[in-house]
């Protein structure tokens, strides 16, 4: 359901399903919707059985990167006596993207009952829920539903009558973009300031605390008791046409949309069609200019590159970009690009933790010499002294913030160039005060 | 440090009043219990600094590093790497703004501007007059499809557009 609007004929609702239904919230509300069934079916399956499935199934992560989510589990290593987490990546902090405040604020034990089956997959016995500290709402209502899960014996010493313990504690955040990152992640839970740490060794080899860890986003742990219950083969033939890309996909659309808001959609979906139809396209009168598909780190699309694009991992990959975190910002003609460029340049400069000097100083530089152009004083060699920065910028770091911050930099000159020269020419009015 | 005028001695710094105390410090005792090593309360120790006493002084520090087994100069490293935790007293009401792209296609910056006016900050970061409110700007508050998002203390409202800021503003003053 395309939350806050009622949902489209088009959309496939399976996560969505109870989006705006208060009755869903509370444990009784859940169990009458079937919730906890799925776990029930889990914990009567091996651990191997369960990540077999969710192989099966093609599921891929929601949160950006698409690795396979059956695939991550099976690297965790057998089980050794020592201790082992899960850990719960709703730090939802990429620019575009809300999915995952809404799984939970409206559906808070899909994400616990995808937890406790991810944790029994793992042979994990505590859950870390990270969420970021600004959401307010959905710490106080899946707290809510925490309790409520421990009351009635879904969580605790002897989790749904298993015989096995499965402890889920929340960890709030404090305002850091990098904490959705997974290694800053265990960081900011250890203690610690949130800078990524080096991979390897990877978190399923030394992970929270040195131990085995894996890390799940909440879209794609909401998406596994479906998997359960109803199957991988179920799963897999919710495709258009790319067996690689399976399954449904939250998709957040805001910017200039007649109707922001989250659409479900089968992976594969037309770009098209969920920008103009689900989300309304722009407002009467404009003309769609760019989108940037997948989060603020992705490469920006032209409008022609969107016309025949599917909405699936491969698809938005042919056209150059990333599906990402499935967050779409949608500009219509009335979007200044140097402007909107030099603001998400803004956002990487505030956000880079600052240990990686490629970062620290080519997010400082890009945004200055942006400001420089948009103020007026470009020179005509700053074009390439930004692609020169974004460079330097690119798969040189310990994690990928300095490139998030290079790709719309790096797609916007190639697809706008006009716009930056017209700046640079004083062809055009400053956007901001001289530097 | 300054003097005061005329030659005349500063007046003294207000002693450090402990904060880790009571039922705040019986809830960093439960936390402590739940996880597995005491640094990694560190985060949740600040909030409920903050939460105690709206923000976090170099006592507080003292206090939250001497209870984790930490060194002061390790947690204010932590501390201000987190932009949440504020290091200096802020208005009764701090109020969040987001401004990054999404939000700003869609006026977010108008939104900003009324809420400066309206609250009588006039500027990001200060602390209006009567004490009342302190505005930022802050990046993505993840509510992209609802702009603009703000937050005042720990209400998050969606969709706030310039005409709606005199109304919202006003439980606040109604409040204190």
């Amino acid at each position: 359901m395309g939350f806050p609007h009622t949902s489209h004929p088009r959309e496939t609702v399976v996560l969505s399903q109870y989006f705006g239904d208060p009755g869903a919230l509370s444990y009784a509300g859940w169990l009458q919707r079937g919730g906890y069934e799925a776990l029930r079916q889990a914990l009567g399956m091996t651990p191997d059985a369960v990540v077999a499935a969710v192989k099966e199934s093609g599921l891929r992560g929601r949160g950006g990167a698409g690795f396979p989510a059956g695939l991550k589990w099976s690297l965790m290593p057998k089980p050794d006596g020592r201790a082992r987490y899960l850990v719960c990546n709703a730090d939802e902090s990429e620019p575009g993207t809300f999915k995952d405040r809404e799984i939970m604020r409206w559906t808070p034990h899909a994400l616990l009952e995808g937890c406790a089956i991810a944790a029994h997959a793992i042979s994990a016995e505590t859950c870390f829920i990270y969420i970021r500290g600004e959401f307010t709402d959905p710490w106080r209502i899946v707290s809510a539903a925490v309790e409520e899960a421990y009351a009635n014996g879904v969580l605790g010493r002897d989790a749904l009558g298993s015989g096995r313990p499965l402890d889920v504690i929340l960890h709030r955040g404090a305002g850091a973009y990098i904490c959705g990152e997974e290694t800053a992640m265990l960081n900011s839970i250890e203690g610690k300031r949130g800078n990524p740490r080096i991979k390897p060794p990877y978190p399923a080899q030394c992970g929270l605390f040195g131990m085995p860890t894996t890390i799940n986003n909440v879209e794609t742990l909401a998406a596994v008791p479906h998997i359960i219950r109803r199957g991988a083969e179920w799963y897999k033939g919710l495709a258009l046409g790319n067996p690689k890309s399976t399954g449904t996909k939250l998709i957040s659309v805001c910017g200039h949309v007649q109707r922001p808001g989250n659409y479900e959609i089968t992976l594969g979906f037309p770009m098209k069609d969920l920008i103009f139809e689900l989300a309304g396209g722009p407002p009467a009168g404009r003309r769609l200019k760019a989108v940037i598909p997948g989060g603020s780190s992705v490469p920006i699309m032209s409008a022609d590159e969107v016309e025949d694009c599917p909405t699936d991992y491969e698809g938005v990959a042919a056209k150059g970009s990333m599906l990402g975190s499935g967050g779409m910002i949608v500009m219509d003609d009335s979007a200044d690009m140097v402007y909107q460029i030099w603001r998400l340049a803004r956002f990487y400069a505030h956000e880079s933790c600052a240990q990686c000097t490629q970062c620290r100083e080519g997010t400082a530089w890009t945004v200055k010499v942006l400001e420089r152009i948009l103020g007026g004083k470009g020179k005509e060699d700053d074009l390439q002294l930004l692609l020169d920065l974004a460079e330097n910028m690119t798969g040189k770091t310990i994690c990928v913030l300095s490139d998030s911050c290079a790709a719309p930099v790096v797609s916007g000159i190639k697809k706008f160039r006009g716009e930056f020269e017209a700046y640079i020419a004083r062809a055009r009015k400053p956007a901001l005060a001289a530097v | 440090m300054s003097h005061g005028a005329h030659g005349a001695p500063a007046p003294p710094l207000a002693p450090h009043e402990p904060v880790l105390v009571g039922e705040t410090r019986a809830k960093l005792d439960q936390l402590l219990a739940r996880y597995p090593t005491k640094q990694a309360c560190l985060l949740p120790a600040l909030w409920l600094v903050q939460e105690a006493r709206g923000w976090i002084s170099e006592g507080a520090i003292g206090e939250v590093a001497a209870a984790l087994g930490l060194t002061p100069a390790y947690v204010k490293g932590v501390v201000t790497f987190y932009t949440m935790y504020h290091t200096h007293p802020v208005g009764r009401h701090f109020i969040q703004v987001c401004t990054t792209s999404p939000c700003g296609l869609c006026g977010a910056e108008d939104t900003m501007r009324a809420l400066l006016r309206e609250t009588g900050c006039e500027e990001l970061g200060a602390t209006s007059p009567d004490g009342r409110f302190t505005v930022i700007e802050v990046e993505c508050l993840g509510a992209c499809g609802f702009p603009t998002p703000v937050l005042v203390d720990d209400d998050f409202i969606e969709s706030v557009t310039p005409a709606k800021v005199p109304e919202i503003l006003a439980k606040y003053q109604a409040n204190g």
